[in-house]
């Protein structure tokens, strides 16, 4: 197979499902906060939560749109670029693809249409239960796809079909294999930092500018409350259960991670250095000792393996990429920890709102969780190279056989053009309806109609 | 087993065509229906609730290709690369279209979208047709089961080596714009009143007339490129309802019309659209590719994945369209009527 193709293929793969996760990631944790504000209103009764909900309804509209139509390119790519892939495990993963569009596709549109058009049409009730099938679709729809990603990363309930091909074998287990538990827990809790950071992010933005204050207030208080739990569930459950799932079931993926070129008992953990494949040595490191040991098998002398306890065909293919999402991701993940838990403590001291500093951080901070998550997923992704099925596929077995590098180079660069003027779009939308503010909806309303009324 | 599978992947193949067809149609024809942003924005909010989930249904009929079919979903889908990868380019500008030109207030940045959502739609509708088209004259499969096909090469539909666009296709795609121009004006009359309806009314029978035009050379030279699609009617005699469904369709949509009954044309021309492609699917089956060379053809025994994972995507996909037909009805329900610009949305 020619290997320019399989690399164009992997570059378009790659660059347009990264590109795409950025947005789900937002909705995901906005449709959590959506239905937290549509259930404030309803047992409060107080018209700030409803404005605050369609506001965030609109960015949440504008957003999901855009997952939507990038997501429609990452479900044909499987048949166009991986075509020897979809043949090989198209009837395994493509069981729980299917079953994302019959059960979380058709759920999220029907109700994404009643709740951006039928609030005043249906009454509050029928708003706040859509923005709960909302939130169940999108969180529905992660679930499912992510069983096809942890089935890549763990292959179980599968057969040899005569054709050389796999079949599934156990439906039950494919659904519900022990990775995906905590794939979902922490791919959730991800979105909902992301989600929550960016609520309470725009909320200081307010404060800091002193416009819709009283919205500012109330976005920091309940996107910070939000993000200060899913910080820590990030880092103490889902992402520690992340750890030794990953240590189990692809030591060879942690070896890359930590940058541990060789074997070690009570090995350290890296904080900063650079790993030098070429010598097979970390540069410039600053190490903690003992402390990876621990964390892995909860002992400070346990052997860790390196990677030269396995043969180098079988290491991902690009050592340092894996090795940096995965810090980049880690020590983001601190930060985000002591950002919320300190301002979390102003809060509580009610001093919070005057803290202006820690307002510029709450809003300097709201791009990182998006890296944080990109982070993550390299680290998954690529950590599983050179295996496209975890020790039983390999990538460059994956790519379809007949389409060119030329082709699919072409391809890519007009996705690469497309998403470039989409993100611009994209950014200028939200500035507007971040200038708009949250009273917007009802000046607009109260004009006469025809006379600039968007619809 | 394998044939129920073929019927089901047709069915939401189908389904997709009629409701993603009528909102297709309809931007196809809104630059020239809807003279001003009142009546442009009437159009988008007759489709504004409901696009998205008709979509859906080309992302679900994908995946439950994908897992039922698996080397056929693996070999047209990269045969067909670039002609996918426009068509996942024209449903994106298409999304954005519908979705953004609400949220500024300027009449360039509505113009802008406009002129986006008709390319889209319109170029939508020819491809889809197109790729029709290649499927029925069929693709230069190997012996290995896989091709690649060029967007073009001499235009001839026998040629051994052909492009996606030859003039057979070509046909097939105009012959798609057409029906859905008919699907999405009389889809557009059903939703709106005074002079949009009316506009609407006569794109409507327009399109019937065109579609008329176009059905005749495209069947003659469907049977005249695959003589043996013929035979499926021979061996299967009851298969010959398919076709006259579409006639009969046909013919109603003209009727109601002429008479102004809109939401019968819709559903005449609903019934055009299923007899069609019922027809078709009929007519190929038991291939679902077939080859140039016909001895390479892809059947639904080649293709199909392990009868246990047919048997246990019964189950849940049994489920989960009964949902989503709830859904469906609860919601085309909940927004039945003409079209309200008063009503919120955001």
């Amino acid at each position: 197979m020619d290997e320019a193709a399989i690399l164009a293929s992997r570059w378009q793969f790659a660059f347009t499902i990264v590109y795409h996760y950025l947005f789900p990631q937002l909705t995901m944790g906005l449709a959590l906060l959506l239905v937290i504000l549509k259930t404030l209103y309803l047992r409060k009764g107080d018209e700030i939560y409803n404005k605050a909900a369609r506001f965030w309804g609109k960015i949440f509209a504008i957003t999901f749109i855009m997952g939507v139509v990038t997501g429609i390119p990452m479900e044909f790519q499987f048949g166009t670029n991986w075509s020897a892939f979809s043949e090989f495990a198209g009837g395994i993963i493509a069981q729980t693809i299917a079953m994302e569009g019959a059960f979380a596709f058709f759920l999220e549109s029907a109700f994404l249409g009643i709740f951006l058009f039928g609030e005043r049409r249906f009454g509050q009730r029928v708003h706040w239960f859509s923005s709960l099938m909302i939130f169940l679709g999108t969180w529905a729809s992660a679930y499912f796809i992510l069983t096809a990603n942890a089935w890549m990363q763990n292959p179980v309930g599968y057969e040899t079909l005569p054709d050389g091909n796999l079949g599934i074998d156990n439906y039950w287990a494919v659904l519900l294999n022990p990775w995906v538990f905590i794939q979902f827990m922490h791919t959730q809790g991800g979105a909902v930092v992301t989600g929550a950071f960016v609520m309470a992010g725009l909320g200081a933005y307010y404060l800091l500018a002193r416009q819709h204050q009283s919205y500012g207030r109330l976005f920091v208080r309940l996107g910070l409350i939000v993000a200060v739990i899913a910080s820590l569930w990030q880092l103490f459950v889902s992402g520690d259960q992340e750890g030794r799932q990953v240590t189990d079931k692809q030591p060879v993926k942690l070896a890359a991670m930590e940058g541990l070129f060789k074997t070690e008992s009570g090995a350290g953990i890296v904080i900063l250095g650079q790993p030098n494949v070429e010598e097979q040595t970390l540069d410039n490191q600053i190490v903690v000792p003992g402390v990876l040991s621990f964390l892995t098998y909860q002992s400070w002398s346990a052997e860790v393996q390196g990677l030269d306890a396995f043969p180098r065909e079988d290491w991902p293919d690009n050592i340092p990429l894996v090795y940096y999402s995965y810090h980049i991701m880690v020590g983001l993940g601190t930060i985000f920890v002591a950002i919320t838990v300190i301002a979390t403590f102003l809060l509580w001291r009610r001093k919070l709102f005057e803290s202006r500093w820690m307002l510029w951080i709450l809003m300097l901070a709201m791009p990182f969780p998006f890296i944080a998550n990109t982070g993550g997923w390299l680290t998954a992704e690529l950590g599983r190279q050179p295996w496209l099925v975890y020790g039983l596929f390999r990538t460059h077995e994956g790519a379809s056989p007949l389409v060119s590098s030329g082709n699919v180079l072409f391809t890519l660069i007009g996705f690469a053009g497309m998403y470039l003027i989409m993100g611009l779009l994209y950014f200028v939308l939200m500035v507007r309806e971040v200038a708009h503010g949250p009273e917007a909806e009802d000046e607009q309303q109260e004009m006469p109609q025809g006379q600039g009324q968007t619809t | 087993m394998d044939t129920i599978w073929f019927i089901l992947v047709a069915f939401m193949l189908t389904v997709y065509v009629l409701l993603d067809g009528f909102d297709l149609g309809a931007g196809a024809i809104h630059p020239f229906i809807a003279k001003d942003d009142r009546e442009r924005r009437i159009v988008l909010r007759a489709i504004g609730p409901v696009w998205d989930g008709n979509e859906v249904w080309i992302i679900a009929a994908a995946g439950t290709l994908f897992f039922a079919f698996p080397v056929l979903y693996a070999t047209s889908f990269s045969g067909f690369y670039l002609p996918l990868i426009i068509v996942l380019w024209l449903l994106i500008i298409r999304g954005l279209s519908i979705e953004l030109r609400q949220h500024i207030d300027n009449p360039l940045w509505a113009t802008f979208w406009d002129a986006t959502f008709f390319i889209g739609s319109s170029l939508l509708a020819v491809l889809y047709g197109v790729a029709l088209g290649n499927v029925v004259r069929g693709v230069p499969l190997d012996a290995d089961g896989n091709f690649f096909q060029a967007l073009w090469t001499n235009f001839s539909p026998t040629n051994p080596n052909p492009g996606i666009l030859d003039w057979y296709t070509i046909l097939t795609g105009l012959l798609a714009l057409s029906v859905l121009v008919g699907h999405g004006a009389s889809f557009i009359a059903v939703k709106t009143e005074n002079e949009l309806n009316a506009r609407a009314r006569r794109t409507t029978r327009l399109a019937w007339f065109a579609t008329i035009l176009l059905t005749v050379p495209t069947t003659v030279a469907t049977f005249y490129l695959r003589p043996e699609m013929l035979s499926s009617f021979s061996q299967r005699p009851w298969g010959i309802i398919l076709p006259a469904l579409a006639l009969g369709g046909l013919a109603s949509m003209g009727y109601f019309s002429l008479r102004g009954w809109d939401k019968a044309t819709f559903l005449s021309s609903g019934a055009y659209i299923l007899g069609m492609m019922a027809s078709t699917i009929f007519a190929i089956y038991p291939n679902v590719l077939p080859a140039v060379d016909p001895a390479n053809s892809l059947t639904i025994y080649d293709a199909a994945t392990s009868r246990y994972g047919q048997t246990v995507g019964l189950v849940w996909w049994i489920i989960g369209m009964a949902l989503a037909i709830t859904y469906f009805v609860l919601v085309y329900r909940l927004f039945r009527g003409k079209v309200n610009l008063e009503d919120e949305g955001y």
